[in-house]
C-alpha cells in the first residue's frame, strides 16, 4: 500500500499517493499541464517536454509525467520561464515537420493545434526546415504521414503495451528520427500488423489517419484505452 | 526613338500582371503583351498526397473562386472512385458554386471595373474606386456590396465558412441540407434578383458613353468555349465542352471534359509564366478561344431561367465578339444565379440525407470540370495504387484566355496609345480591357503574391522610357 504524502502545486495543498506522478495530482486537483507524448493507459517517457514544471531547490525543469510525489514537495505548473520554453517546444514541432492545419484532414481536431492554441503560439519564430518527408498509403485502411508526425511514441506505446502486436518502432537518431512499421517495411507489408487502428486512435496529430477522409474529417477516440487498462486490472 | 511603356502593376484584377508597351520611331504602338508574373506550383507540391485531400488543398489556390476549384477538384476524385454522386449532392455543390459566381462577378463588377463604367475612364484617379462610387452613387456601391455578401452567406450556410469551406468531398458533400438554412437562403434570393435586374438596366443606360471602347475592345476575334447542358442552357457544374467561332458558327459540340488532352493543349510563351491553351486541331494561335460570361452567353440558346433571358435578349443585339460585354453578361449571370439556386431549393429531394457515396479508388486518373466566374476549369488527377497523387494538370479559366488578353492589350494600345507621352486614361483603357476579362492570375498560375499592375514604355535600345506601377 502506497503511503499517502501532501504537497503544494501552485501554492495549494494537494495529497496523493506517493507513487503518482505530479501530473495525475495536478489534474485530479484541476490543475492544467500540457502534455503530448503522455496518454492515459500508456507507460510515460518524458519525451514531448510539455509537461515541464518548477520543484522548489531543484534547478532544472523536471517532466511533471515522470516526477512521483514526495511529501513537502513545492511545485509550480505555471510561470513565465515554463511559458516561454512550453511555446518554444510548439514552434519547435513546427518548424521541424510539415504541419499545414487548414489543408490536413485532422484540422480542429489535433492536439498539436490545440495545445498551439492555448499556449498563445501565435506565430512562429524561426525559420520553418521544411523537410522532404513521404506518405506510406501502403495500408488497406490506415495511412502513415511523416510530414505531421511529432515522434510522440504513442503508436510505438500502444502498438507494444496494448495490443502486444509491436509493429511500430523507431529508425534513426535525432532529426533523422522516423517512427517504422516491423523492419522499415510499408505499413502494408508489415505482417504484424493487426489492423487494430489502436495507433491511429492514439496519434495526437494527422500523422496516423484512416484512409479516405478529407480535410478536417479526421476525428480520434482515445476512451478505449482507460477502459482496456480497467478490465485489466480487473482481470488480475 | 523607339520605347517601352510599362504599367506595373496592373490594378484592379486578382494577381499579379504587367504590360509592356514596345512604341516605333515614329511613336505609335508596335507591340504589347500581357505579362503574368508570379509562380505558384499547386500542380507539382500534390505530388505525393492523398487524393482525398486534393479539393481542400486545391482550393487554396484562390481566395476568391476557392469552390469552383472545389467542385473541379471534387468532380476528379469522384472520377478517381468511379462513382456516381447522389443527385442531392450534385445539385447542391451547384447551388454553393452559383452562389460563388454571383459573389465573385459582384466583387469583379462592382468593385474593380465600376469605378471605370461609373466615373469614366478619364476620371481622376484618386477618385476611381469603389469610395469614389460609395460617394457618386451610394446605392451602386450598395448592391455591390450587398450581392457579394448574399453570396459568400450562401455559401456560409452550405459551407460551414465563406472561404475554403471543406463541405465538398471526394463522393459528395459532407453534410446534408437542412430545411433552417434553406428557408434561409431562399428568402435571401428575391432582394439579389431585384437588385441584379436594377444593376442590369443601370448599366444598359450608360452603355453608350462607352461607344468608342466597345468598339475598341472588339477589334480581337476568337472562338468562344464553355459547357452546354442537354437543353442548349447556361450550365456551371456539369454538361459537355462546345466550341464556337467568331461568326457563330459551332466548331466542335459535345467534347467530354474527360478527353480534354485530345483537343486542347498549352502553348508557353516567354514573356509570361502563364499558359495559353488552344483548340488543337486549329493550332496556334488561330485555335486560341475566350471563355467566361461572354463565351458562356454567346454559346447557349438560353439561360435557362425566365428574368435572366429576358435580359439575354438585349444581349443578343450587342457585339459579341467585344470583351466590353463581358460585363453585361456578368450581370446577366448574377441574376441567373439567384434564379437558378431558387429553382434548385425548390428540387424535392434537396434535402435528402444521401449526399456522398463512399468508394476506394477503382480508377487511376480522374478529370473534373466546372464553370468557374471567370471560365471553364479542368482538374486532372492521377493516382498510384495506394490513392496518393502521382501527377496533377490544372488548366485555368484566366489561362483560357491568356493569350485573348495578350492580344487585346496589344489592340486598346494600338487604338489609344498615339505617342510616348503617356496619359492616364489612355493606361486606364489598357487595363479596363483586361479587367472585362476579370482574370484570376494567382488561380491560373497557381501562384503566390498579390494582384497588381505595371506599364513599361520600352526604348528600341531595350531602355525603360517611361514605366508606371501600381
Amino acid at each position: 500500500m502506497s503511503r499517502v504524502v501532501t504537497l503544494k502545486i501552485n501554492d495549494q495543498d494537494v495529497s496523493g499517493r506517493e507513487d503518482e506522478t505530479i501530473l495525475e495530482l495536478a489534474r485530479e486537483n484541476g490543475i492544467f499541464v500540457p502534455t503530448l507524448c503522455h496518454l492515459e493507459g500508456l507507460s510515460d517517457i518524458g519525451a514531448c517536454r510539455l509537461c515541464l514544471i518548477e520543484i522548489k531547490g531543484v534547478p532544472k525543469l523536471m517532466p511533471a509525467c515522470v516526477v512521483r510525489a514526495q511529501e513537502g514537495m513545492e511545485v509550480y505548473t505555471e510561470s513565465e520561464r515554463l511559458k516561454k520554453y512550453r511555446r518554444m517546444v510548439i514552434e519547435l514541432l513546427f518548424v521541424e515537420g510539415n504541419h499545414v492545419c487548414s489543408v490536413c484532414v485532422s484540422n480542429g481536431h489535433c492536439e498539436l493545434q490545440y495545445l498551439a492554441q492555448k499556449l498563445g503560439v501565435d506565430h512562429i519564430r524561426l525559420e520553418y526546415r521544411s523537410p522532404k518527408r513521404e506518405v506510406d498509403a501502403s495500408h488497406e485502411r490506415f495511412v502513415l504521414d511523416h510530414n505531421r508526425c511529432i515522434l510522440c511514441t504513442r503508436c510505438v506505446r500502444v502498438c507494444g503495451e496494448v495490443e502486444g502486436a509491436h509493429t511500430w518502432d523507431l529508425l534513426g537518431r535525432g532529426i533523422q528520427s522516423r517512427v517504422i512499421t516491423d523492419l522499415n517495411q510499408p505499413w502494408g507489408d508489415a505482417e504484424s500488423c493487426t489492423s487494430c487502428g489502436k495507433c491511429v486512435q492514439v496519434c495526437p496529430t494527422g500523422a496516423l489517419t484512416a484512409k479516405g477522409k478529407a480535410v478536417g474529417e479526421m476525428t480520434k477516440h482515445q476512451g478505449f484505452l482507460t477502459t482496456l487498462a480497467l478490465m485489466r486490472e480487473n482481470d488480475r | 526613338m523607339t520605347q517601352q511603356i510599362l504599367i506595373d502593376p496592373v490594378t484592379r484584377i486578382e494577381g499579379h500582371a504587367k504590360i509592356t508597351i514596345q512604341l516605333n520611331d515614329a511613336g505609335d504602338v508596335e507591340d504589347a503583351h500581357f505579362h503574368v508574373t508570379q509562380l505558384r506550383g499547386f500542380e507539382k507540391f500534390c505530388e505525393g498526397r492523398p487524393f482525398h485531400e486534393m479539393p481542400s488543398l486545391m482550393a487554396r489556390i484562390c481566395g476568391i473562386c476557392p469552390v469552383s476549384h472545389l467542385v473541379a477538384s471534387a468532380k476528379a476524385c469522384d472520377a478517381l472512385l468511379a462513382v456516381t454522386i447522389p443527385p442531392t449532392a450534385a445539385n447542391l455543390r451547384r447551388v454553393l458554386n452559383l452562389a460563388q459566381i454571383a459573389q465573385s462577378h459582384a466583387l469583379s463588377f462592382f468593385y474593380l471595373s465600376s469605378p471605370d463604367l461609373l466615373l469614366g475612364m478619364d476620371a481622376d484617379i484618386e477618385k476611381r474606386n469603389l469610395f469614389g462610387v460609395a460617394q457618386m452613387q451610394p446605392q451602386l456601391a450598395r448592391d455591390g456590396v450587398r450581392l457579394r455578401q448574399m453570396g459568400q452567406q450562401i455559401i456560409e450556410l452550405l459551407g460551414g465558412k465563406r472561404i475554403h469551406p471543406a463541405w465538398v468531398v471526394p463522393g459528395g458533400v459532407s453534410e446534408p441540407l437542412s430545411s433552417e438554412k434553406r428557408d434561409r437562403i431562399l428568402a435571401m434570393l428575391p432582394e439579389g434578383i431585384e437588385i441584379s435586374a436594377r444593376t442590369l438596366d443601370w448599366f444598359k443606360s450608360v452603355m453608350e458613353n462607352y461607344a468608342d471602347e466597345i468598339l475598341a475592345f472588339s477589334s480581337l476575334k476568337t472562338m468562344f468555349l464553355g459547357l452546354t447542358n442537354e437543353h442548349d442552357e447556361l450550365e456551371m457544374y456539369d454538361g459537355l465542352l462546345r466550341i464556337m467561332d467568331a461568326d457563330g458558327r459551332i466548331v466542335a459540340d459535345g467534347l467530354n471534359p474527360d478527353d480534354y488532352e485530345q483537343f486542347i493543349t498549352e502553348k508557353v510563351e516567354p514573356w509570361t509564366y502563364l499558359k495559353s491553351p488552344f483548340y488543337k486541331p486549329l493550332g496556334y494561335p488561330a485555335g486560341i478561344y475566350r471563355v467566361g460570361p461572354l463565351a458562356r452567353l454567346n454559346l447557349v440558346k438560353s439561360c435557362g431561367t425566365p428574368r435572366a433571358d429576358e435580359a439575354l435578349g438585349y444581349f443578343r443585339t450587342l457585339d459579341s465578339q467585344s470583351s466590353f460585354h463581358y460585363h453585361y453578361a456578368r450581370l446577366i449571370e448574377i441574376l441567373y444565379c439567384f434564379e437558378k439556386i431558387d429553382e434548385l431549393l425548390h428540387t424535392p429531394d434537396i434535402l435528402s440525407d444521401r449526399v456522398r457515396a463512399h468508394a476506394e479508388p477503382n480508377s487511376e486518373q480522374g478529370v473534373g470540370t466546372s464553370e468557374a466566374p471567370r471560365g471553364t476549369l479542368l482538374h486532372h488527377y492521377q493516382i498510384d495504387q495506394n490513392g496518393l497523387i502521382t501527377r496533377a494538370n490544372l488548366i485555368i479559366a484566366t489561362g483560357h484566355n491568356n493569350y485573348a488578353m495578350d492580344r487585346s492589350v496589344m489592340q486598346v494600345a494600338k487604338r489609344y496609345v498615339k505617342s510616348a507621352h503617356l496619359t492616364e486614361g489612355m493606361l486606364n483603357r489598357v487595363e479596363a480591357v483586361i479587367r472585362t476579362f476579370d482574370p484570376c492570375l494567382s488561380c491560373s498560375t497557381h501562384a503566390v503574391g498579390q494582384m497588381a499592375l505595371q506599364i513599361q514604355l520600352i526604348a528600341p535600345d531595350g531602355g525603360v522610357i517611361e514605366e508606371v506601377k501600381r
